[in-house]
């Protein structure tokens, strides 16, 4: 992986522009969540997100794949404005997984039906090619034996590994995760951390956010600092996390370390 | 006592059979504009939200007999006469049904509301950002795990719709409580009559509330 030090530019020459933000705005009510970020993402490229609570980078995050409607700038996922009249807001989001901190798995569904419902339901292949998919994904995640389970069966860290594998069954091009580990405990972290490095390895085009400084060290290609609705610092994991030039992100990371 | 059930038993059965038939054929329809209504309350469409909610004020607003001469003697009316030209006329049965189907549908509707609301929210976004359709998820994920919650008020309603059928005895539809102000009229024995006709109310209810009972544990069971 080729460091480049422009901080913007990361791996810019390796792969297309997958992901790319200008002067997204955000409110809800009065509160100005999000006041200008701008942001690009390329292919194979690991973005992790990090600030203090209420910063906005759920609300970020969502504005990616329109769970939320932003209220200005422009978000472009492989080159389509999803803010657009007319554009196919549906056809968008089956290029990209989203993995929420609390699981959100289908609990009237077990593991096997939660990951080729989407898949069948919008015709990207047939029911049992869709099991099939869903079986070699459940083993990478090391859950070939729970495919018949329902979610109240399984362990947080289960869950979470399921809910990455039934956003994994799309095939989609783009990979957001939630605080993925927030909600779990201590000794179910880990499980669900290796499922996203392999990810990564892989070569997916991932946004994290996340506080586990740990994997933003070892697996980001960029690390992002958010906070006050502007994006605060970022570059590379050493430039953010070890060698911080901004006062409010050395002030973030002093309480989190 | 005995006079009446040997003389009038048959009659009184036949009645029950109408009324449960009334009840029937009200809560089926009550269902599907439940549901209609039920879904247009949530749905993120500011005039959909607002005909629903003035459906269920307006329904709920209005006492079940007063919407039980109003469609059985006003609304032929306002077709054959006011407007004039057309001749609308509705059988007592096909009245009957509609105000159980209109009121019971208001409730359901509220019920409905309810129970999708009850879902958390985080279910309906997991299956927006997979890329499925608001209405797939609806009949996938979001109806099935609100019907759960919602059965008790569902029987619950049930019961009531078929209590209420009684009221439906105003507009001469020849359900039990009808046909029973017949018999007391022919016999003068108003004590036995009533006394009769209300253990026959509270048999049927109690075998609806017990098998309801046991399904709502059955559908607990294998959750
Ligand atoms: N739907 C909403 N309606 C109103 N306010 C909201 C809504 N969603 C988020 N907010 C507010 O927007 C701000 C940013 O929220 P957001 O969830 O994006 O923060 P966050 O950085 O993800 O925080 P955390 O680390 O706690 O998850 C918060 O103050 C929150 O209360
Ligand atoms: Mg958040």
């Amino acid at each position: 992986m080729s460091t480049d030090n422009t901080k913007q530019e990361n791996k810019a020459g390796t792969g297309e522009v997958r992901i790319r933000v200008r002067d997204l705005k955000k409110t809800f009510g009065d509160l100005e969540v999000l006041k200008s970020i701008s942001m690009e993402v390329h292919e194979g490229e690991v973005v992790v997100v990090i600030g203090p609570s209420g910063s906005g980078k759920s609300t970020f995050l969502r504005c990616l794949n329109r769970l939320e409607n932003a209220d200005s700038g422009v978000v472009e996922i492989d080159g389509t404005d999803i803010n657009a009249r007319g554009v196919n807001l549906n056809k968008v989001r089956e290029n990209i997984g989203m993995v929420f901190q609390h699981f959100n798995l289908f609990n009237n569904l077990n593991v096997l039906d939660n990951m080729t419902l989407a898949p069948v339901q919008l015709s990207k292949c047939s029911k049992p090619e869709a099991a099939d998919r869903a079986g070699k994904l459940l083993e990478r995640v090391g859950l070939a034996d729970k495919a018949g389970s329902y979610p109240h069966q399984l362990s947080g860290g289960q869950k979470q590994r399921v809910a990455i594998a039934r956003a994994l069954c799309m095939q989609p091009k783009i990979m957001l995760f939630d605080e993925p580990t927030s909600a779990l405990d201590p000794e179910m972290v880990g499980e669900v951390l290796q499922v996203m490095k392999d990810l990564a390895a892989d070569g997916m085009t991932m946004v994290v956010v996340t506080h586990e400084m740990g994997f933003a060290r070892e697996v980001a290609d960029r690390v992002v600092f958010m906070d006050g609705g502007y994006i605060v610092e970022e570059g590379t994991p050493e430039e953010v996390l070890l060698h911080p030039s901004e006062p409010r992100t050395i002030d973030f990371l002093n309480k989190v370390l | 006592m005995l006079r009446i059930i040997t003389d009038y038993g048959g009659l009184l059965l036949v009645a029950m059979g109408r009324t449960l038939l009334l009840a029937l054929l009200g809560l089926f329809f009550a269902c599907i504009i439940g549901l209609i209504f039920g879904i247009m309350s949530v749905v993120h469409n500011r005039p959909c939200n607002i005909i629903a909610q003035v459906f269920v004020d307006a329904i709920r607003g209005v006492p079940m007999i007063v919407l039980a001469f109003f469609v059985y003697f006003g609304v032929p009316y306002l077709f054959n006469t006011i407007i004039g030209g057309f001749s609308v006329t509705l059988t007592a049965l096909q009245a009957g049904t509609i105000c159980l189907a209109l009121n019971c549908g208001a409730y359901m509707s509220e019920i409905i509301r309810a129970g999708i609301q009850s879902v958390d929210i985080g279910q309906m976004e997991a299956a927006r950002s997979l890329g499925l359709t608001y209405a797939m998820a609806m009949r996938r994920i979001i109806l099935p795990q609100a019907i759960r919650t919602m059965i008790p008020s569902i029987i619950n309603q049930f019961i009531i719709t078929l209590k209420d059928t009684s009221i439906l005895s105003v507009i001469g539809f020849p359900e039990l409580v009808n046909t029973a102000k017949n018999v007391q009229a022919n016999t003068f024995m108003s004590f036995q009559t009533w006394a009769i006709v209300g253990v026959m109310y509270l048999i049927v209810i109690t075998i609806l509330s017990r098998s309801a009972k046991r399904m709502e544990r059955r559908l607990n069971v294998d959750r």
